[in-house]
C-alpha cells in the first residue's frame, strides 16, 4: 500500500516538472498542482503506517500519527492560496498579450545585444535604433521597460 | 517576555487585519503601518537587549508542549536579525508612503507590507521546520503580490518567473520536511539537533544537501540565483529595497541556522561551503559589471555580497561566524539604502540607466553623498561599515588558512569599487543630463520623507562603523551560541 | 454569461441555505470532530460561489450585502487579536481557555476561545474565495490588484 502511495507521489512530481519546463503558464500553473499534490502525498506517508483517527477514543497504540496530517492541512491551504494567485497572474498575462507563453527577459535582451557590439559605441540614443528583435512585441515591451518610471503609466496602476 | 516575543509575528497580521478593512482610507493605513512596526521595532530592541542578558528565551505557542508544539525562540542571532530587519522596515514604509506610486493607488500595499513584517519575523523567531515552512510561504506570498503590484507587462512576466522558481523550492522544502519527519519523528529545531545526530551519515548529508538547496534558492546562492537579478528590478523601488535588503537575507538565516543547528557534524570547515561562496562572490561581481541599469547593477551585487556571508558560514570558526553576522547587518541597511538613492535617482532624474542620465551630484548634491557613503561602505573602503565586516571576515580566512577564498574576497572587493565607481561616474559625474525635463520632481513632502528616510538608513550605516567594536563583540557572542547550541536546546526542551 | 439556466437556479435556491447551515456546523463542531473554520468557510463560500454563477449579478456585493474585503478584514482581524488577547492576561500566544456551560433547552455547552479564532478563519477563508470568485469572474479590467496576499497561516 505504501509503496503503492510512494509510487504515486513519484509519478505525480515528475509529470508535475515535465509539465513546468513548458512556456505555457497553463501548463507551470497544472504542474505546480501536481508537484504540490506529490509532495502533500510524501508529507501524509512519513508519518508511517495508517491507524485509527487520533483523539477519537479507542486503544491509544493504534492512532494514526495526527501531526503530518496537520502538515498537509497547512500546505493544502497554502497551495489552495498560491495556485489562486498563479491563476490570476496568468490570466493577467493572457489579457495583456493574448499570449499564455512567457517571453525571454527584457534585461537579458539588453545584454546580449549590448554584448554583441563594441563597447565603445554604446550611446544614449542607441536604444531606439534597435534591429536585432525581428517581432514587433518584443521590441514594444523592450521600449516599454526601457521607459519604466514609477511615477508616470497611470494606466497601469490603480485599483478598479 | 512572553509578550514581547510574540508581538514581532502577531502585530503586523492584526494591522494587516484592520488595514484591509480600511482599503480606501490611506492615511489611517499608513499611520497603522508605521505605528506597528514602530512598535515592532521597539519591542525588538528590548528583546535583544534581554536576550543578551539572559540568553535565549522561548515560548509555546498555545501551550502545547515542546517538541509537538510549535515553539517560537529568540536568541542573540534571531534578535539582532529582527532589530535590523524591523528598522529597515520602517525605514522603507516612510520612503513608500513618501513615493509617488508606491503605495498609493495600491490599496493592498500596506496589508500586504504588513504580512510580509509578520512573515519575516516568523522566520526568525520560529523554533520548528515546519514553522519555517509556513513563515516562508507568509513571506512569499506578500512577496507575489508585492513584486506585481500594478500588473505591468514586465512585471508579470519577471513575477511569473520569481514566483515559479520560489513555488519549486518551497515544494522541495516540503519533500524535505517529510523525509526529515519520516527520518526522525519530528519537526522541532532543538529536537532535531538532538535526533539527526543519530541518523546514518548518508541520510543526514541528504537531508543536509536538500535543505541546502532550498534554502539556497531563497538566498541566491552561486548556482540557484538566476532568478534574482530579473525579478527584483521590475517591482516598484521601495519594494525592490526590501527584498534586496530582507527577503534573501531570511535565507542566509534559514542557512546559517540550520547548517549549525541541525548540521553541524556534516559541515566541515572549508570544502564545499567555501567553494560556493567563493563562486557566488566572483559570479555576482561580474554579472553587476555586465549591467548598465543602477537597479540591476545592484542586483547581482546582492548575490556577490551573499557570498561573504556564506565565507564566513564556510570558516565554520567562531571568528569566521561573527564576520557574517556583522556582516549581515551591515549589507542590509548599507544595500536597503543604496537602493532607497536609486529610487530618488530614479524620481530625480527619471531614469536609473546610467546611459541616459549623467550629473545627479550637481543636481543633487545630497544624493551624491548619501549614495557615497554606502557604496563605499559596500566596496569596504576604511572608514566605513563594510570595512570593518570584510576586516573580520578576511582576518577569521587567514586564521583559518583558507588563502584561496580570502584573495577571492579581495579582487570581488576590488570589482565592487570598479562598478561603484561606474555608476559614479556615469550617473552622478558630468554635465546634467536627465530624462525628464525636471517635470517628474515629486512634491516637496514626499521628497523629504524620502531622503529622510534614506539618510537614516545612511546614519545607521556610519553608526555601525563607528560602534563596531561593541558590535563586533556582540557578534562574536553570537557566533559562540551558534557554535555551542546546548544552552539553545536546553531553553526549548527544558533541561 | 450565457444566460440563466432554470435547473441551476431552482437547485441552488435550495442547496443554498442548507450549505449554509452545514458551514456553521462544521464551525463550531470543529473543536472536537471534524470540521473547523477552514473547512466551513470552504463549504460557505462554495454556496456563494454557487450563487454566483447562478445569478445573473456580475458582483459578489450583491448576495453577501458587503465587499469580500471587508469579510477578509473582519476574520483576519478577529484571528489575529484573539492570538494577541491571551498576551494581556500573561499567557503565551495563542493559549485558549474553555468552559463548560449549563443551558436550560441545549444541555451542556462547551464554550472555548478556539471557537473564536476559528471564527476568524471562517471569515478569512470566504473573504478570500470571493475576491477569487470576484477577480476571476468580472471584468477584466478589475482584475489589476489581486488582493490574495497570504492571510493563511497556522495549523488550522
Amino acid at each position: 500500500m505504501t509503496l503503492l502511495l510512494v509510487v504515486v507521489a513519484g509519478l505525480l512530481c515528475s509529470c508535475g516538472t515535465y509539465l513546468l519546463l513548458g512556456r505555457q503558464l497553463s501548463r507551470v500553473v497544472i504542474g505546480v498542482g501536481l508537484i504540490g499534490h506529490g509532495a502533500n502525498l510524501l508529507l501524509l506517508l512519513s508519518g508511517g503506517d495508517g491507524g485509527n483517527p487520533a483523539f477519537a477514543g479507542g486503544d491509544a497504540d493504534r492512532f494514526a500519527d495526527p501531526l503530518p496530517q496537520a502538515f498537509v492541512l497547512t500546505s493544502i491551504v497554502i497551495t489552495f492560496g498560491v495556485i489562486a494567485f498563479l491563476l490570476t497572474l496568468a490570466y493577467r498575462s493572457w489579457l495583456l498579450t493574448s499570449n499564455d507563453e512567457v517571453e525571454n527577459d527584457v534585461g537579458d535582451r539588453l545584454a546580449e545585444r549590448n554584448s554583441s557590439r563594441t563597447g565603445s559605441e554604446r550611446t544614449a540614443g542607441d536604444r531606439n535604433t534597435d534591429d536585432r528583435t525581428a517581432d514587433g512585441r518584443v521590441r514594444e515591451s523592450v521600449a516599454g521597460s526601457a521607459s519604466d518610471d514609477p511615477a508616470g503609466d497611470p494606466a497601469s496602476g490603480g485599483r478598479g | 517576555m512572553n509578550t514581547l516575543i510574540a508581538l514581532p509575528v502577531m502585530l503586523p497580521l492584526l494591522g494587516a487585519g484592520v488595514a484591509v478593512g480600511l482599503v480606501h482610507r490611506r492615511v489611517a493605513q499608513r499611520l497603522i503601518s508605521v505605528m506597528i512596526l514602530s512598535v515592532v521595532t521597539l519591542s525588538s530592541v528590548v528583546m535583544l537587549i534581554r536576550v543578551d542578558h539572559d540568553g535565549p528565551f522561548s515560548v509555546q505557542v498555545g501551550d502545547w508542549a515542546s517538541p509537538i508544539g510549535i515553539s517560537l525562540v529568540v536568541d542573540r542571532f534571531a534578535a539582532i536579525m529582527l532589530v535590523v530587519a524591523s528598522v529597515m522596515l520602517l525605514a522603507v514604509v516612510v520612503f513608500a508612503i513618501g513615493h509617488p506610486g508606491a503605495e498609493s493607488g495600491h490599496g493592498s500595499f500596506h496589508p500586504v507590507y504588513l504580512i510580509l513584517a509578520a512573515g519575516i519575523a516568523m522566520a526568525f523567531l520560529t523554533g520548528d521546520l515546519f514553522n519555517l515552512f509556513v513563515a516562508f510561504e507568509v513571506t512569499l506570498m506578500a512577496s507575489y503580490v508585492l513584486i506585481t503590484l500594478g500588473g505591468r507587462l514586465d512585471q508579470v512576466r519577471n513575477g511569473m518567473t520569481y514566483i515559479v522558481i520560489n513555488l519549486i523550492a518551497s515544494t522541495v522544502f516540503l519533500i524535505s520536511l517529510a523525509f526529515i519527519y519520516a527520518a526522525t519523528g519530528t519537526v522541532n529545531l532543538a529536537d532535531l539537533h538532538v535526533k539527526i545526530a543519530d541518523l546514518p551519515d548518508g541520510v543526514r548529508s541528504g537531508l543536509a544537501v536538500l535543505l541546502m538547496v532550498v534554502f539556497g534558492v531563497k538566498a541566491a546562492l552561486f548556482p540557484l540565483f538566476f532568478w534574482l537579478p530579473d525579478s527584483y528590478p521590475t517591482a516598484s523601488l521601495p519594494i525592490t529595497a526590501v527584498f534586496a535588503g530582507l527577503l534573501t537575507k531570511v535565507g542566509v538565516y534559514a542557512i546559517i541556522r540550520s547548517q549549525t543547528l541541525l548540521f553541524p557534524i556534516d559541515t566541515r570547515p572549508g570544502g564545499l561551503l567555501l567553494l560556493i561562496a567563493g563562486l557566488t562572490m566572483v559570479v555576482g561581481v561580474l554579472g553587476a559589471i555586465s549591467r548598465n541599469d543602477m537597479k540591476r547593477i545592484l542586483s547581482f551585487h546582492i548575490v556577490s555580497q551573499i557570498g561573504y556571508m556564506m565565507m564566513g558560514l564556510g570558516l565554520f570558526t567562531i571568528a569566521g561566524l561573527a564576520g557574517a553576522v556583522f556582516y549581515i547587518v551591515h549589507h542590509i541597511v548599507v544595500k536597503t539604502s543604496l537602493f532607497l538613492v536609486a529610487g530618488l535617482v530614479e524620481q530625480r532624474a527619471g531614469s536609473s540607466e546610467l546611459a541616459r542620465i549623467s550629473g545627479v551630484a550637481r543636481l543633487e548634491p545630497l544624493l551624491a553623498v548619501l549614495f557615497l557613503v554606502p557604496a563605499l561602505s559596500l566596496a569596504g573602503i576604511p572608514p566605513f561599515s563594510g570595512f570593518v565586516a570584510k576586516l573580520a571576515l578576511v582576518e577569521a580566512g587567514l586564521s583559518s588558512q583558507e588563502y584561496l577564498i580570502v584573495v577571492a574576497s579581495l579582487v570581488v572587493s576590488l570589482l565592487t569599487i570598479y562598478s561603484m565607481n561606474k555608476i559614479w561616474s556615469n550617473a552622478f559625474w558630468g554635465r546634467i543630463v536627465t530624462e525628464s525635463n525636471g517635470s517628474l520632481a515629486p512634491a516637496r513632502s514626499g521628497w523629504v520623507l524620502m531622503t529622510g528616510a534614506t539618510a537614516t538608513l545612511v546614519a545607521i550605516s556610519i553608526a555601525i562603523a563607528v560602534w563596531a567594536g561593541p558590535l563586533y563583540a556582540f557578534s562574536q557572542r553570537t557566533a559562540g551560541d551558534l557554535i555551542e547550541t546546548h544552552t539553545y536546546v536546553e531553553r526549548v526542551l527544558g533541561p | 454569461m450565457i444566460g440563466r439556466s432554470l435547473i441551476l437556479d431552482t437547485t441552488v435556491r435550495f442547496v443554498f441555505d442548507a450549505a449554509v447551515v452545514l458551514s456553521v456546523y462544521l464551525l463550531f463542531s470543529g473543536h472536537n470532530q471534524p470540521g473547523g473554520g477552514f473547512v466551513g468557510g470552504l463549504v460557505a463560500a462554495s454556496a456563494i460561489a454557487l450563487r454566483y454563477i447562478a445569478s445573473e449579478s456580475d458582483d459578489v456585493r450583491f448576495i453577501l450585502g458587503i465587499r469580500p474585503a471587508t469579510v477578509l478584514s473582519m476574520g483576519l482581524t478577529l484571528a489575529a487579536a484573539t492570538s494577541i488577547a491571551p498576551l494581556l492576561f500573561g499567557l503565551g500566544p495563542l493559549d485558549h481557555q474553555s468552559v463548560e456551560w449549563s443551558v436550560q433547552v441545549l444541555g451542556a455547552v462547551h464554550l472555548s476561545t478556539a471557537t473564536v479564532f476559528d471564527t476568524g478563519v471562517y471569515l478569512i477563508v470566504i473573504g478570500l474565495l470571493l475576491r477569487i470568485v470576484e477577480a476571476l469572474g468580472d471584468d477584466p479590467d478589475d482584475v489589476t490588484d489581486p488582493v490574495t496576499g497570504g492571510p493563511d497561516e497556522g495549523r488550522s
